[in-house]
């Protein structure tokens, strides 16, 4: 049987996220059951398979811009079902990388990525998450000021919100991971 | 004896009820926990989702204090610490990745918070009087981390789970059937995707309580956090009314040991859980 090949520049692409992820996408042969089962479908531009089948025709742009990566909440139900083993939930995580590195996510679709980057930021600063510094760091990047205000009362309370962060003896440690991962 | 212990951040903070259970049960039945000295943040979502080298060497530092700490069991009571935690494992056991300046193995036994009151029922079974807990209801909600990926996690059935179910019933407690079991609640999207959480959450509120379950039992401070701080929101937006506790596996056996309820962290939640304590103080035992 004679395989077809893209054209070199869309080939590209999907020999890129083949080499990073170590997923072969040929695989995968469009059965949906990934996209059945997703509970973020509803909030998707593309369902997990039709992601999968953009990626294998080489749309790069499609791909990396799509609200689909950042939309996924991980909760690896698509990998779990998947009848050839695809690891789907992975391949999000590798678009996410790639997307952020190019700098293509849409504003809205930075709000998930800003929350990220706040989480990390307390954890590179004390060693383990400063949750109250994660909240105003992102909701200062999000505009989402006064979300969750009624809440925080009876939360300082009970103790479940310090004020103060738990910083590790060895930030240090911390620090030459984040230098080494970043790289 | 001895346990090796990773807390994981949120039991310090948003979720101090659960690790206050947690301490509280070990107490009760004479079993020490013991922390990884200076460990630190797993990464947890945040890290795999954004840089992959990130997900594997925070958690691989944790193992290799660990091993210094010569701990060959790890118990970390948050379903997405564990996940991580096995996953490292696995990566250096498959010559993946390797532990800069150290010798791990990747050989340290990490046990989730099911399987660990699983092990631990010998110990948990004479403290407890199944006359407490009754008459309650209760559905086991999984959620995605504790069975999932089930290749790598090799824990449960991944579609039809029952080893909560098991813990619960030699509690005393009935436990119902529903549809709910596995499915995401919104996990870490909490604060940066609030409609997804709320949306997927009232549907397994819905479940639950549809099939006759009182409260939910949780092993995992994310699905607590959800289902029980965004309830009001929850019945708010759809128009519908819970009023449905939302409880952590050790708080459900501390109750049935007889404990206090505060003791427990049981009035730290937001939905009163006076539907659940009420009863398991009042029945005659």
């Amino acid at each position: 049987m004679k395989t077809l090949r893209l054209k070199n520049n869309l080939q590209q692409f999907v020999d890129e996220i083949d080499k990073i992820s170590g997923i072969n996408l040929r695989d995968c042969y469009q059965c949906g059951k990934c996209s059945a089962g997703c509970p973020m479908v509803m909030q998707m531009d593309y369902p997990p398979s039709k992601l999968i089948r953009h990626i294998q025709l080489g749309e790069r742009e499609q791909v990396l811009t799509s609200s689909t990566i950042w939309v996924c909440v991980s909760c690896l139900t698509c990998s779990t079902r998947c009848p050839k083993d695809v690891e789907i939930a992975g391949l999000m995580d590798v678009c996410r990388e790639l997307s952020i590195k190019e700098g293509l996510a849409t504003r809205e679709q930075r709000k998930i990525q800003q929350f990220h980057k706040s989480f990390l930021e307390t954890i590179r600063s004390n060693g383990r998450l400063y949750e109250v510094m994660l909240i105003a760091k992102y909701k200062l990047r999000a505009l989402a000021l006064f979300q969750d205000v009624a809440k925080t009362p009876k939360m300082l309370l009970t103790g479940k919100l310090k004020l103060l962060p738990h910083k590790i003896e060895n930030v240090e440690a911390i620090n030459k991971i984040f230098e080494e991962c970043d790289k | 004896m001895k346990l090796g212990y990773y807390p994981g951040c949120a039991l310090e903070g948003s979720s101090k009820d659960y690790s206050m259970s947690l301490e509280r049960v070990f107490k009760e039945i004479g079993v020490e926990l013991e922390p990884i000295q200076d460990w630190n943040c797993c990464g947890a979502s945040a890290a795999h989702s954004t840089n992959h080298k990130l997900a594997l060497a925070l958690p691989a530092r944790n193992l290799a204090l660990a091993k210094e700490q010569e701990l060959t069991e790890l118990f970390a009571p948050c379903p997405f610490c564990s996940k991580t935690l096995i996953n490292t494992n696995q990566d250096i056991l498959d010559n993946k990745y390797k532990v800069e300046n150290g010798n791990y193995d990747g050989k340290i036994k990490v046990i989730n918070s099911v399987d660990i009151f699983t092990r631990l029922m010998d110990k948990i079974q004479p403290k407890v009087n199944q006359e407490r807990l009754k008459d309650l209801k209760v559905a086991c909600y999984y959620g995605c981390l504790l069975v999932r990926p089930p290749k790598l996690l090799k824990y449960d059935d991944p579609e039809q789970p029952t080893s909560m179910d098991e813990v619960v019933k030699k509690l005393g407690a009935q436990t119902v059937d529903w549809e709910f079991k596995i499915e995401c609640c919104g996990g870490g999207f909490t604060v940066c995707n609030e409609d997804a959480v709320l949306e997927l959450s009232n549907k397994i509120l819905e479940d639950a309580q549809e099939n006759g379950a009182q409260a939910i039992i949780v092993a995992c401070q994310m699905c607590q956090i959800n289902l029980d701080m965004r309830q009001t929101a929850i019945e708010k937006k759809y128009n519908v009314s819970y009023n449905m506790p939302i409880i952590y596996l050790p708080q459900l056996i501390g109750l049935a040991m007889g404990i206090e309820p505060k003791e427990l962290g049981l009035n730290m939640h937001f939905v009163p859980t006076e539907g659940v304590t009420v009863q398991a103080q009042n029945n005659p035992v």
